[in-house]
């Protein structure tokens, strides 16, 4: 800057201010297209459809990743349940999924009949259909709307939204911070699963729901071709999750919340309602994790109580750290190659190791390096992956 | 006339230990103050009731006319109405840069939604530039606050609270740390600000406090023990007794 400028500029563009989002949506369109190029669907055959699922999985994966380095690499909250809001927009896409699933058999078995079914009828069989594993056949209130695609995708948002809305509120307004908020934040999605373990929860106890990569009314579109559009749909899911947090983080509002972060009584002390600005990063954080649920169960094709489990959100937790929290880039690369890596460790795709007198199972051993590498991450690098690419791009500014 | 500040009878205790004993003070619209005492007389416990981090056991404290109770707000409803408060420590986002600092201290609408869609407009702009001027950080405003000196990150502080555009200035310690030249600056700086705002200081320094040349609260033991001029208190014996005496 020359002597005479004047020392405060008013702002640059959006994108001239985060180069980092232009690079990642050029990686992610990169992805997508090559991976699409390469599938059984569309082009040359070279990834399986079961890796395809893998890919826009993961993409799911680091768009929850995104949602956690909102609230906890911006904010400061340390949210340990945040696979609550992922598993609770799995469960109500599911509904959808399962039940106009379960109609359209039931349906065209019932059409054999010299008198066409009643809806009575068609409503019983798919009770017994659905809920015939738990000792039901009644369809419970809960699924009053599982027949109508709009209002279930509006409760994926919804529900987990109002349940992060209520436990913030709650928390955040009796300044519950640090080590507490995240011990309730793993009760509340213990305390979740537990419930849904339970037959008579109305969401098939620890059967959980099952048969979801099969979309109601595309039984002609094969799976490598499904696979091909989750893959599109949570890469562009992942793509404007980046931009918005981005857009979240850059401006007045991400100082703040920094600042909420480093100094919570400073904040308050310039006239800041900072309970309000944490609820708010709290819910928006958690209907990004619920979308990306919505996206994610779909191409596993079930889910089941044990995704709700605590441990799951404390994964997402040291995917961020390993990545580098603070860095919405840094949070993708972390939840990507971690959880990547532990699909082919404990998938049995890395072959053991015979070490002589023992041989090194990666299955039993993938969590225990895990572990230490998180262990090295927090002590060597406690900025993350992230931190060690800041360093590098400070280091080209300086040549 | 009536005061800006008034606080009736104060007490609080924490534990059993008296911390603040049937306090009385007040402050007017524009007015410079100093408050000095030894350690543990209760000076930023003070601080903490006018600015509703610490809640009093008895007593009043109203602000403004009519007189508004402060007792039943919380410390960001206080700051809203215009009570701004420098730490002892320098307490600035050291992670941002001093222009984020100075926008997020801008008199603005505080809630959430503004903080998104919020665009520094060009009066923004010159007012920070401004202030920058007054603090002397002009040359800084790209620099993370991490990176200045103790003395800057004070004014910065102090930048960040005029940035507020509060009535009332609650200054625990400033020169805490200071280099000579600094203190002087910092002197100077205070004395400008008042008129405009009311400014109440704490200080342990009594040549700052002289080079202030205010009125001047003395307290001891959770209570005003005399009130007036430096040299007036400086001469009452009880003054000398529990604080300049040792």
């Amino acid at each position: 800057m020359s002597e005479q400028t004047i020392s405060v500029q008013p702002p640059r563009s959006f994108i001239m201010r985060n180069p980092s989002v232009l690079w990642f949506l050029l990686a992610l369109s990169a992805l997508t297209i090559g991976a699409t190029i390469m599938s059984e669907a569309f082009g040359m055959d070279l990834i399986s459809t079961s890796f395809i699922k893998t890919l826009g999985k993961t993409l799911c994966l680091c768009l929850i990743a995104i949602a956690m380095d909102l609230v906890w690499g911006y904010c400061g909250i340390l949210s340990l349940g945040h696979f609550a809001f992922f598993g609770l927009g799995g469960y109500m896409i599911g509904m959808w999924l399962m039940y106009e699933r379960t109609k359209d058999i039931v349906v065209s078995s019932l059409a054999g009949q010299a008198l066409p079914p009643t809806p009575e009828e068609i409503a019983d069989a798919i009770g017994t259909q659905i809920f015939g594993v738990v000792g039901g056949a009644e369809i419970p209130t809960i699924w009053y709307f599982a027949d109508s695609l709009f209002a279930q995708l509006a409760l994926v948002v919804v529900v987990p939204g109002l349940l992060a809305l209520v436990f913030g509120w709650l928390a955040f307004r009796s300044r519950v911070t640090g080590v507490y908020l995240s011990i309730l934040t793993q009760a509340m999605t213990l305390a979740l699963a537990l419930y849904l373990f339970q037959n008579d929860s109305g969401l098939r106890g620890n059967n959980g729901l099952s048969g979801l990569q099969n979309i109601p009314g595309l039984d002609d579109v094969p799976q490598s071709v499904v696979s091909i559009w989750f893959l599109w749909g949570s890469a562009l899911m992942l793509g404007l999750g980046y931009v918005l947090a981005t857009w979240v983080v850059s401006g007045k509002f991400g100082n703040i919340i920094r600042g909420i972060r480093d100094d919570e009584p400073r904040v308050r002390f310039l006239g800041y309602p900072v309970q309000v600005y944490k609820l708010f990063v709290f819910t928006l954080s958690a209907i990004i994790a619920a979308i990306a649920g919505a996206l994610y169960y779909p191409q596993a094709g079930i889910i089941n109580p044990a995704e709700l489990a605590p441990i799951a959100s404390i994964y997402l937790a040291v995917w961020v750290a390993i990545g580098g929290r603070g860095r919405l880039y840094g949070a993708v690369i972390g939840a990507a190659l971690v959880s990547l890596l532990s699909t082919a460790f404990t998938g049995g795709q890395v072959p053991d190791i015979p070490l002589g007198i023992a041989t090194l199972h990666w299955v039993d051993w993938w969590t225990v390096f895990l572990g230490f590498g998180f262990v090295l991450v927090t002590l060597y690098a406690p900025q993350g992956i992230g931190g060690l690419v800041d360093r590098l791009v400070r280091k080209g500014d300086d040549a | 006339m009536s005061a800006l500040l008034e606080v009736d009878g104060v007490s609080v205790s924490f534990d059993g230990y008296k911390a603040i004993n049937k306090l009385s003070f007040s402050v007017e619209e524009g007015e410079l103050r100093a408050i000095i005492g030894p350690n543990g007389a209760g000076k930023t416990t003070f601080m903490d009731i006018v600015t509703g981090k610490t809640r009093p056991d008895r007593g009043k404290v109203e602000w403004g006319h009519p007189g508004r109770d402060l007792l039943v707000l919380s410390e960001s409803e206080i700051a809203r109405l215009g009570i701004g408060r420098k730490f002892q420590r320098p307490t600035v986002f050291e992670t941002q840069t001093v222009l984020d600092n100075l926008i997020v201290a801008l008199k603005k609408n505080r809630d959430p939604i503004s903080s998104l869609f919020y665009k520094a407009d060009k009066a923004d702009l010159a007012k920070i530039e401004e202030l920058a001027e007054e603090i002397g950080l002009k040359d800084h405003l790209g620099r993370l606050a991490g990176e200045l000196s103790h003395g800057q990150k004070q004014w910065l502080e102090i930048g960040m609270l005029l940035a507020q555009d509060p009535r009332l200035l609650l200054v625990d310690e400033p020169a805490a740390g200071m280099t000579p030249s600094e203190r002087e600056h910092t002197t100077d700086l205070l004395k400008r600000l008042a008129g405009k705002h009311a400014v109440v200081v704490v200080e342990h320094d009594m040549e700052f406090v002289r080079r202030l040349d205010c009125r001047v609260t003395v307290l001891h033991e959770g209570s005003v023990l005399a009130e007036g001029s430096l040299d007036f208190v400086t001469s009452n014996q009880e003054v000398i007794d529990v604080y300049l005496g040792r």
